[in-house]
């Protein structure tokens, strides 16, 4: 039965290079991405980028100032109002969640976490845009809050979770009410973790387009205010890339380096922050 | 060493039944608390010694489904009752667990003082000098004087637990309940916390659960024997492990079975 | 004090120190214990004001999740009743798309939907199962944190990103070098007919799939993870390859929770929009040749809901949100309900990467 036996060690030998093959080759895909958008984008990341304004189509020059500032207040707005409600459903389901309600918070926000977000964009839509009568900063936050509040509250909830039972029962013991047991020592011990996941959360709202699309809109100028459409990031990523002209495609390069590197920057951050915490815990 | 005949009660548990939904872990337990005694708490696993011990500082029904018939009575009234916040009476009644639980975000004299702040002291001196006399009390000041802001993960096993035994002494608790304190420790630090008994009774009145006999008969004056939710014996420690009264406590004791 | 005692009132007796206790008649024994009571616990609902504060407020904040849902659920069906009372259930297997003659059918971009989920998933399983079953079993241990960070960097990516590099590489990349050779191997089958403009079901598809391989492998990896090891050691006990001790003890054992992964793809693949809109050529038609330009629902959302013409196309664009919508829940339910089956009680696959 040797040659039986060789041609299954052979199998499995092949079959284990398959699999590598198959792993390197997604590896692969994102060494490629990234390394066009550095390739094709860095050449153009210069200060008339970062500080200027789009100019008229067709003409070259100019920069995504209004986008990146844009990408801030929007992305700020939506964590500001998605993080306390985010984080709040979290220790609420780690902390009272047991019953019914915490059964169906928990249903929720599983469905919330695979709806498409332009559907969430519709939802924005109606119960701003079109109440306020235009498109607004607003509303693309509300959006994007609508969309991160799922995504932190089960992160929280996973991370508060972890904390052992015990150290919850000894504060009990000293004499903690309960709400200081659940704050200042179970969801302070998960900091760490919680954080992580906020910094997560806003990375990835921070590169949504879709829902911004009938919400925030987009914006030629540079606007602060939040009851106008305002120009983000992955916005004029779109709107570039879908345009005829090389200058654009240009531009729309650079932006989506420099949306990456924010992203990245977040999930570096995150991750360093779980890795500090736990370097001193352990 | 039997404390005098007009001894102060402080802690005693009458009638005392702890179930969890319809079944009943504890069982009609009635047993006194001599006031600066310790007494220890033994019997095989799953007998319900735990279960009894956080019985009486209304730890018990924090668990799921945890409830309790009967009365404990801290000097002569009953903690059961309804007037009685339960938050106020863990104050008075303070408990170390079986793994050291130092809280690992806080620094040492944060960890210490953890039990104060609820209590909304003030005066920052003030908080120094607890702070102070608790490590001292856990025997514990020495070692770590010169490195209070550091953090409480620093310490060793046996230090972590005596730093939840200083943090349980610094709201200076009339009772102090121990749940097999030196269950995860070497040897080194079972004795260090054995000592502490011992000097710590003559301010507070304790009570340890212990799954080693010879740790009770060390450390105790008085010791119970639990078998299956039933208190089964209790009396002065030397004569239960000499002349037991029952056959189970003399099975147990013998180690017939565990 | 007494050396040994049973009860209080014995203690009391042998100490003579009956009067210092308060007796009382609950605490006389009797010959049998008091029958255990109807159970009753209370709650420890905090008398405190701070727990009854703390409590109410982390409840209604919990409570906008589920008011969320609702309200989106109620506007969508809202929004789309003027398209759903007009066309009835037609509007799902209807062709025509003529926003200025009124007339709805989204049969096009549900079929698009449907087709470049599926080329997805073709392409993106055998990947994404490869990269779990390397990752848990094969890789030597110092190479398994780095490719596993490598590939949840690509669910970090946004949509609009695939999209960009989409058009611009990898489009130029199929005309150049895939289609040519395909076409010409396989242009007689309907799968690869007609004339490849370069957005299509096929760019589509590949996108899709790139995007949606770090959430299947990251959920195979933990439900391969969740197999008992006991698994394959059983298998290699009896003699088996490293490959055969995976392939016939490990992957079947998490078979259920595998499927779910694949589930959860086709739910993401589902509600991607950004990257199909700008690869698929978005046109109102169906072709079974993935060389031709087709179109998604949410692409179509993304597209038209602004610029509806109407108030019946706006409608129609409300009813395929809807569509969209009950859609990927199901899927998503599907999926999860698979790999609870494997990996209980944790947030798999409800992580933001």
């Amino acid at each position: 039965m040797s040659g039986r036996s060789l041609r299954r060690h052979i199998t499995s030998g092949l079959m284990t290079g398959l699999v590598a093959v198959l792993s390197f080759t997604a590896v692969l895909a994102l060494v490629l991405i990234l390394g066009d958008l550095i390739a094709k984008g860095a050449s153009s990341l210069n200060w008339d980028f970062f500080t200027k304004n789009p100019v008229p189509a067709g003409q070259s020059g100019g920069g995504v100032a209004n986008a990146i500032v844009g990408t801030g207040i929007i992305v700020g707005l939506a964590a500001l109002i998605g993080l306390p409600i985010g984080i709040g459903t979290g220790l609420y389901l780690a902390e009272y969640g047991s019953g019914r309600l915490g059964w169906i918070v928990r249903f929720v926000a599983d469905v919330l976490n695979g709806t498409p977000s332009i559907v969430i964009g519709i939802f924005a839509w109606t119960w701003l845009v079109r109440p306020m009568g235009g498109y607004s900063a607003l509303a693309g936050s509300v959006a994007l809050a609508a969309l991160m509040i799922p995504m932190i509250a089960r992160t929280t909830e996973e991370m508060v979770r972890l904390v052992p039972h015990s150290l919850r029962e000894a504060a009990l013991a000293l004499g903690y009410p309960r709400w200081r047991t659940s704050l200042r020592v179970v969801a302070r011990t998960a900091l760490a973790g919680i954080v992580t996941g906020c910094l997560v959360g806003v990375a990835r709202i921070a590169g949504e387009t879709a829902p911004l699309l009938f919400t925030a809109l987009g914006n030629l100028n540079f606007s602060t205010s939040v009851t106008q459409p305002m120009q983000t990031l992955p916005h004029q990523i779109y709107e570039y890339a879908s345009g005829p002209f090389a200058e654009w495609h240009r531009l729309a390069w650079a932006s989506a380096l420099v949306l990456m590197s924010l992203v990245l920057l977040l999930g570096v951050t995150a991750r360093w922050a779980i890795r500090q915490r736990h370097g001193s815990a352990r | 060493m039997a404390p005098p005949a007009d001894a102060r009660l402080r802690l005693e548990a009458v009638r005392l039944t702890a179930l969890y939904g319809r079944r009943a872990v504890v069982k009609d337990v009635s047993i006194l608390f001599p006031a600066h005694t310790v007494t220890a708490v033994i019997g095989p696993s799953g007998c319900g010694k735990s279960t009894f011990l956080r019985c009486l500082n209304r730890m018990h029904e924090l668990s799921e489904g945890g409830w309790v018939t009967g009365r404990v009575l801290l000097d002569g009234a009953d903690v059961y009752d309804d007037a009685v916040d339960p938050v106020q009476l863990r104050r008075r009644i303070g408990m170390v667990f079986q793994r050291p639980t130092p809280f690992p975000t806080m620094s040492i004299y944060d960890n210490v003082a953890a039990g104060l702040r609820v209590n909304g002291h003030r005066g920052r001196r003030a908080q120094d000098d607890v702070v102070e006399r608790a490590l001292t009390q856990a025997a514990l000041w020495d070692e770590v004087k010169d490195r209070l802001r550091a953090s409480a993960l620093a310490l060793s096993g046996g230090q972590q637990q005596r730093l939840c035994i200083a943090r349980a002494l610094a709201p200076q608790p009339e009772v102090l309940l121990l749940d097999e304190p030196t269950a995860s420790l070497d040897p080194a630090g079972t004795q260090r916390i054995e000592e502490l008994c011992h000097e710590l009774k003559r301010l507070y009145t304790i009570v340890i659960v212990t799954h080693n006999m010879q740790q009770a008969a060390r450390v105790s004056d008085y010791t119970a024997f639990f078998y299956l939710g039933d208190l089964v014996e209790v009396g002065r420690t030397d004569e239960l492990f000499t002349r037991p009264n029952e056959e189970r406590t003399e099975a147990y004791i013998t180690g017939r079975f565990g | 004090m007494p050396d040994r005692y049973r009860s209080v009132t014995e203690a009391a007796y042998v100490s003579g120190r009956m009067t210092t206790l308060p007796i009382n008649p609950a605490t006389t024994p009797d010959a049998v214990p008091a029958p255990v009571p109807e159970p009753h616990w209370q709650t420890l609902r905090g008398r405190n004001v701070g727990d009854r504060l703390y409590r109410a407020t982390l409840t209604a904040l919990a409570l906008v999740l589920p008011l969320l849902l609702v309200t989106l659920l109620a506007e969508l069906v809202v929004g789309a009743w003027p398209a759903i009372r007009r066309f009835g259930l037609p509007f799902v297997w209807t062709s025509v798309w003529d926003p200025v003659a009124g007339v709805f059918g989204a049969a096009p971009m549900i079929f698009g939907t449907l087709a470049s989920s599926l080329l997805a998933l073709l392409i993106a399983v055998p990947l994404a199962l490869g990269v779990a079953i390397y990752l848990t079993e094969f890789s030597p241990k110092w190479l398994r944190q780095p490719i596993a960070f490598l590939v949840e960097l690509l669910a970090a990516i946004p949509s609009v990103v695939y999209g960009l590099w989409g058009i611009f590489v990898l489009i130029p990349f199929l005309r150049s070098y895939v289609v040519p050779p395909l076409r010409a191997a396989l242009g007689w089958t309907p799968l690869f007919g007609g004339v490849f403009y370069g957005n299509s079901l096929l760019a589509g598809g590949i996108i899709l799939a790139i995007m949606i391989v770090p959430y299947i492998a990251a959920v195979s990896r933990e439900v391969l993870l969740a197999v008992p090891a006991s698994q394959r050691e059983a298998a290699l006990g009896m003699g088996a390859t490293r490959w055969e001790a995976v392939w016939t003890a490990v992957v079947p054992y998490g078979r259920a929770g595998l499927i779910g992964a694949v589930i959860l793809g086709l739910g993401r693949a589902l509600g991607e929009t950004m990257a199909v809109t700008m690869v698929i050529g978005n046109r109102h038609d169906i072709s079974l040749s993935v060389l031709q330009p087709a179109y998604t629902m949410a692409a179509a959302i993304a597209n038209e809901f602004s610029e509806a013409v109407s108030d019946l196309h706006l409608a129609a664009m409300f009813e395929v949100g809807l569509v969209l919508f009950v859609v990927t829940v199901i899927v998503n339910a599907c999926a999860r309900l698979l790999i609870w089956r494997v990996a209980r009680g944790t947030a798999v696959g409800s992580r933001a990467l």
